[in-house]
């Protein structure tokens, strides 16, 4: 029966770390909510996940809008159905690839950065040291991330959302020769606001998740630097994973019967 | 609260770490405005006593005493408030890397909110003059600091809230003999000056005698030996003896553990 054994002792893991991974998020999301609140802190993560993170989600959404228009370029003259481009792009951009693509991104550049910031503050011991100088580490490390990460995602996803339209009509207009004022009407006439509400409602969940990742598996690193290393890896590839996965229960919710 | 109550009091205090019992019933009076030190080979558990009475690990059984009050069964907001009266110099210094020398300093008082930044930048200058530091150093980072320069930085810090305890962990480890016994002073000098109570932990003998009044051998998770510092030399315990004379042969096997 020994064949038992391993498949018992990763169910078990499994279990456990659901369990700290669910501890971990009550307790980060109460101290969300209760004072003291660090603000200068909030600000200064609110910069480093809105602000610097725009160069390189701009870059993706303006690719992705153009490789987008061409796509559906080449397929859909096959139908001679190419005045529905304007509308598949838009509605790509807004729903799904706006979000997500920022969403990745942002769990590469922030998640990573976080838990080898957190990890190496962990394995320092100056976590410890938060806590004998008075100042609870969920509320001065976790909190000021997480709400930053909830409150900046959807601004940098609309931002996204506009280059990735640009983008599109860019390759559109110039390359495949549309009419520019009947390309921006067909994109304005079909797009309605639940298509870009709901990739801004996506878009704060995956902010939610990519700096909740960032802090667990920083939080909870040791063994020095390989530990440190280990951590930051589970933080990308454990947001990248939930933010597809969430993404289509949110699809599913939002869209589902319609 | 009368005087002759221990600042400190241990009592029964068991840890183990799964199946690895790490202290075993230690037992520990620290009279208020006395230095006691704990002596201890590598793995006695000196690190684990210190962070149980800090409450960065739980006790899984016994009492720990700071004031009178339990730490076990305090609150998050009891322990916030107990943790405002202990300051704590650690073996690596922990500074934050992520701010200047002066705001480590301060953090405690920042924390507290009780002073403004004005003054605390004030006060974490004078706190650094104390060690020795000139003000230049205030506005330098951590990280461009020497290891003897960053251990003085965190002893500014531990007493910069005017603590009634302070914790030591390994205070010269990873110094040049001149710098730990410069460091040594430092100790000496500042718990007197702000009236501190003090708990080192080290296996520094040079160190232990110079700061002791009292000195504790902590061996396999007990505390076998508890004495004022002149009569270690005549304890008549040949464990004590092997230690502080830093024999390899004796009762004491290292590396030789189950």
């Amino acid at each position: 029966m020994n064949f038992l054994q391993p498949i018992g002792r990763v169910f078990l893991n499994f279990l456990a770390s659901t369990g700290r991974l669910g501890l971990f998020t009550g307790s980060a999301i109460s101290h969300c909510f209760r004072p003291p609140f660090y603000f200068r802190i909030i600000v200064n993560q609110m910069i480093e996940i809105g602000y610097y993170s725009l160069p390189v989600v701009g870059l993706t959404a303006i690719f992705t809008g153009m490789i987008l228009a061409l796509q559906s370029y080449t397929g859909f003259a096959r139908f001679s159905a190419e005045g529905a481009i304007a509308n598949v792009v838009v509605l790509s951009i807004t729903r799904e690839l706006g979000p997500v693509l920022a969403g990745l991104m942002i769990a590469g550049r922030i998640g990573a950065a976080m838990s080898a910031e957190i990890g190496t503050m962990r394995v320092t011991e100056q976590i410890d040291a938060l806590t004998t100088l008075s100042t609870h580490p969920m509320k001065y490390l976790v909190a000021p991330r997480i709400l930053a990460g909830i409150l900046m995602l959807p601004l940098v996803v609309l931002i996204a959302d506009i280059i990735g339209v640009f983008g599109g009509y860019l390759i559109a207009v110039y390359k495949l020769g549309f009419n520019p004022a009947n390309y921006l009407k067909n994109t304005w006439d079909f797009l309605q606001p639940i298509d870009v509400i709901s990739g801004l409602v996506k878009a704060s969940f995956f902010g939610f998740i990519v700096t909740l990742m960032g802090c667990y598996h920083g939080y909870n690193s040791k063994g020095g630097a390989q530990g440190v290393g280990t951590a930051t890896t589970n933080a990308v590839v454990s947001a990248s994973i939930l933010i597809l996965s969430m993404d289509y229960v949110l699809t599913e919710l939002f869209f589902a019967g319609k | 609260m009368n005087n002759s109550e221990p600042k400190i009091r241990l009592r029964g205090v068991h840890k183990a770490f799964g199946a690895k019992t790490v202290l075993d019933g230690v037992e520990l009076d620290v009279n208020k405005g006395e230095s006691v030190v704990i002596i201890g080979g590598s793995g006695s558990g000196k690190s684990v006593t210190l962070k149980c009475i800090l409450g960065l690990l739980e006790a899984d059984s016994g009492s720990i005493e700071v004031d009178g009050e339990d730490m076990a069964r305090a609150s998050d907001k009891d322990r916030e408030r107990i943790n405002t009266k202990i300051g704590m110099l650690f073996q690596s210094a922990a500074l934050f890397d992520s701010l200047p020398v002066w705001e480590n300093v301060a953090f405690g008082l920042l924390a507290q909110k009780k002073v403004s930044r004005k003054e605390a930048r004030d006060i974490a200058v004078a706190k650094l003059a104390q060690v020795g530091l000139s003000s230049g150093v205030a506005g330098l980072s951590p990280a461009e600091l020497s290891g003897g320069m960053q251990k003085r930085v965190g002893l500014a810090r531990a007493i910069a809230i005017n603590p009634e305890i302070i914790f030591f962990d390994e205070p010269t480890t990873g110094l040049d003999p001149i710098m730990a016994d410069v460091i040594n002073n430092l100790i000496v000098k500042t718990t007197q000056d702000v009236g501190a109570t003090a708990l080192t932990i080290t296996h520094d003998m040079v160190s232990a005698r110079k700061i002791a009044n009292r000195i504790a051998m902590l061996y396999k998770g007990k505390i076998i030996w508890f004495g004022p510092t002149d009569e270690i030399e005549q304890s008549n315990n040949p464990y004590v003896d092997q230690f502080i004379h830093g024999r390899a042969e004796g009762p004491i096997k290292m590396g030789l553990r189950a």
